[in-house]
């Protein structure tokens, strides 16, 4: 079968099994990213910028850990969304929350003019050509699958990933907390006649979006270089992944973070120079053909 | 306060020859523009560095009859940005544009130089045609630039049994010149190309892809014509893949220490690359560092940031010769005395400046040391080999400069 799959394309299939590997774990990043920024536009209407500097203040908050407090990569893992939440919770309580009775495009500037600012102290503090972070020991080595040599971490980034956007599905879906969450996206007003504190439910849901791109920060500082633009490269990306699977949609942003991914890897082997473009092109064919999205509701 | 005839007239007189006085003395200043990339991904290359180096150069020349002043902006890497800031530079009397990498950029500003007929060293750029097929009689290139890399990292990897290349190339001007030629020296050394992958620039972060096909091909060696940021991603992500404990090479085509330092000896050690300056290399490199350091926030300087260092300290002493009016009148003339005399200073030693604007000195190939053989801050590189100064660039006559009678 492996020779029908290589005449028929001239690519060899081990090449375009580790491919499809490759492109599934650059999708975790994408999923837990727009995961993120899914849950934030959903519950608070805002359009979250800053996404991308909260990732990257999530890798940096992780060797900030190590650096200054010798605490390694796990500690990190539970630390680090935690500083960096807090930190988008100051920001919505401070910023943010004068913002929700106008127009999108505020929310936008806003978030845009805030991650620009942060990235800039970032750089001015570290430089620009990144920090040296190292995988864990425990989860160093690779594993050899016959067609491709994969490393043990980027097996864990996918489990991790996936392990977070299904508990993130979960408790929006299943839970009474999830209840009351898409019933304030609905009617805040009729919620809080109910007895519910929707103005800090709405602070918690944006600290929780924040959390999980420092959560994604963390998984992504042992394999990419820990410097103050590693967000910026990506979050135009995800904002296509975000658009693609619907606005606001959790399920839409999941599958599509993955299978976007793997359109991606597919494009690096057969035509390279296209890979940064695909996802675009894609956006554009999906908001002809159904502007809400794929998973959105019109 | 009363008025008198006299104080009034005294007081006339003196606001009438204040503005005379002031255009003395910006007639008697120099000013030179350093123009680099603050922000972005080669910013800690040279950026604030390379303006302490300036200015450096500019307090060790001291007061020798005229003034000195340094300015500074932001390229953001952007050839029409650059550009434009250039033509306001020069016609608002700035007399040398100094470092400018992003070889896009660098080759835009050469352009604008040419047009005012001012100077412009260049010491951040890679591409060999800034002294080629665009080279321009107010333009001196001071550092590296793709042929000079490529003779030196290239020649050596093919040498110690590197034959097979595959390289990964980002893709724009830079990029493709690097390939080239580095291409070209692996194929004369009798070795062989096996294939490429241009991947997208600046918007490329994960390599894992480009290097599994890059293993498959079966190549001895991964070429990488790229830098900054994305040579860090690189290489981290092959030590991830197991690419290098398998026998594959990286060749770090364009590679700087503060690359080295961002990636931690442990993931850098055992690499092979080109620099022109190294901080330990000699009495004269160390004395060098010394006298920079406080002025660099921690970092050490590398032959990027250093290059505007010396060529600030050629450039006054070009203007000291020929007189500021002189200087001033036209960037060829000053230009031409920089080439007619000899280059020396502690960061390169002795030197001089090519017909087609070619500032010869000889290129380093150095191995990164393993975290045991490293002793203290920044003691990062071992010296494989030196290339002479007048071996180390492309033959005068094989670069289709203008400049240069055949």
């Amino acid at each position: 079968m492996l020779e029908t799959i290589e005449g028929l394309i001239g690519v060899p299939a081990p090449l375009l099994f580790g491919q499809l590997l490759l492109g599934l774990i650059n999708g975790a990043f994408y999923a837990m990213l727009s995961l993120g920024l899914a849950v934030i536009f959903g519950l608070l209407n805002i359009i979250n910028f800053t996404h991308g500097a909260q990732f990257m203040m999530g890798a940096f908050v992780a060797w900030m850990l190590l650096a200054w407090a010798g605490l390694g990569y796990w500690w990190a893992m539970l630390l680090s969304p935690l500083i960096v939440g807090f930190s988008g919770i100051i920001l919505e309580k401070v910023f943010i929350s004068r913002l929700y009775k106008l127009d999108h495009l505020y929310g936008l500037l806003l978030t845009l003019g805030l991650g620009l600012i942060i990235e800039g102290v970032f750089r001015n503090e570290f430089g620009s050509s990144g920090l040296p972070y190292r995988i864990p020991a425990e989860l160093s080595g690779a594993w050899d699958l016959g067609f491709m040599f994969m490393p043990i971490y980027r097996g864990w980034v996918v489990v991790a990933a996936l392990f977070f956007c299904i508990a993130t599905w979960l408790i929006i879906e299943k839970t009474r907390l999830g209840a009351y969450l898409r019933a304030a996206t609905e009617r805040a007003e009729l919620v809080q006649a109910f007895g519910i504190n929707v103005p800090r439910m709405i602070t918690l849901t944006y600290g929780a979006g924040v959390a999980l791109a420092a959560v994604a920060g963390v998984l992504a500082a042992p394999i990419y270089s820990v410097n103050p633009q590693m967000g910026s490269n990506l979050i135009i990306v995800v904002f296509a992944v975000v658009v693609i699977g619907g606005m606001g949609s959790i399920l839409g942003s999941i599958v599509t973070g993955f299978g976007l991914g793997i359109v991606e890897g597919l494009t690096k082997v057969f035509w390279p120079e296209a890979s940064a473009t695909v996802i675009f092109v894609i956006m554009a064919i999906v908001l002809l053909a159904r502007p809400a999205g794929l998973f959105g509701k019109a | 306060m009363s008025f008198t005839r006299r104080s009034v007239l005294a007081t006339g007189a003196a606001l009438g020859v204040a503005p005379l006085s002031r255009a003395r003395a910006q007639a008697n200043t120099i000013k030179i523009g350093v123009l680099n990339d603050m922000s972005g991904p080669y910013r800690d290359i040279s950026g604030p560095y390379g303006v302490a180096c300036t200015k450096q150069a500019v307090a060790e020349f001291g007061m020798q009859g005229f003034n000195v002043e340094v300015i500074n902006a932001d390229h953001q890497n952007k050839p029409d940005v650059g550009a434009g800031l250039a033509r306001q530079w020069y016609d608002q009397g700035v007399d040398l544009i100094l470092d400018v990498p992003t070889s896009s950029v660098g080759l835009a500003v050469s352009q604008v130089a040419k047009e005012k007929n001012k100077a412009y060293i260049n010491t951040g750029s890679a591409t060999s045609d800034l002294t080629g097929s665009a080279c321009q009689a107010t333009t001196v290139h001071w550092m590296y630039d793709t042929y000079m890399l490529a003779k030196s990292t290239g020649s050596a990897m093919v040498r110690a049994g590197g034959d097979s290349w595959f390289f990964l190339t980002a893709d724009y001007a830079f990029g493709h010149a690097l390939e080239r030629d580095t291409a070209a020296f692996v194929r004369a050394a009798g070795g062989e190309v096996k294939g490429q992958v241009r991947y997208p620039f600046p918007s490329t972060t994960d390599f894992s892809s480009f290097l599994v096909q890059a293993q498959a091909s079966r190549a001895k060696v991964i070429g990488m014509a790229n830098a900054g940021a994305d040579t860090i991603n690189t290489i981290k992500q092959a030590a991830e893949f197991g690419i290098t404990r398998r026998g594959t090479k990286l060749a770090a085509l364009l590679m700087f220490l503060a690359d080295v330092h961002a990636l931690g000896l442990q993931t850098a050690q055992g690499l092979v690359l080109t620099e022109s300056f190294y901080w330990d290399l000699n009495e004269r490199t160390r004395a060098v560092t010394r006298r920079l350091l406080p002025h660099l926030n921690g970092a050490y300087p590398n032959m990027a940031s250093i290059a505007n260092y010396s060529a600030t300290l050629h450039f006054l002493k070009a203007v000291k010769a020929m007189g500021v009016a002189a200087a001033k009148a036209s960037g060829t003339e000053l230009v031409n005395r920089m080439k007619a005399m000899p280059t020396d200073d502690d960061a390169f030693g002795a030197g001089s400046i090519r017909v087609d604007g070619r500032k010869l000195c000889p290129s380093y190939l150095f191995e990164v040391k393993s975290p045991a053989e490293s002793k203290g801050p920044y003691d990062y590189y071992k010296l494989l080999g030196t290339t002479p100064a007048g071996e180390a660039f492309r033959p005068l006559n094989e670069g289709n400069c203008s400049l240069v009678r055949s």
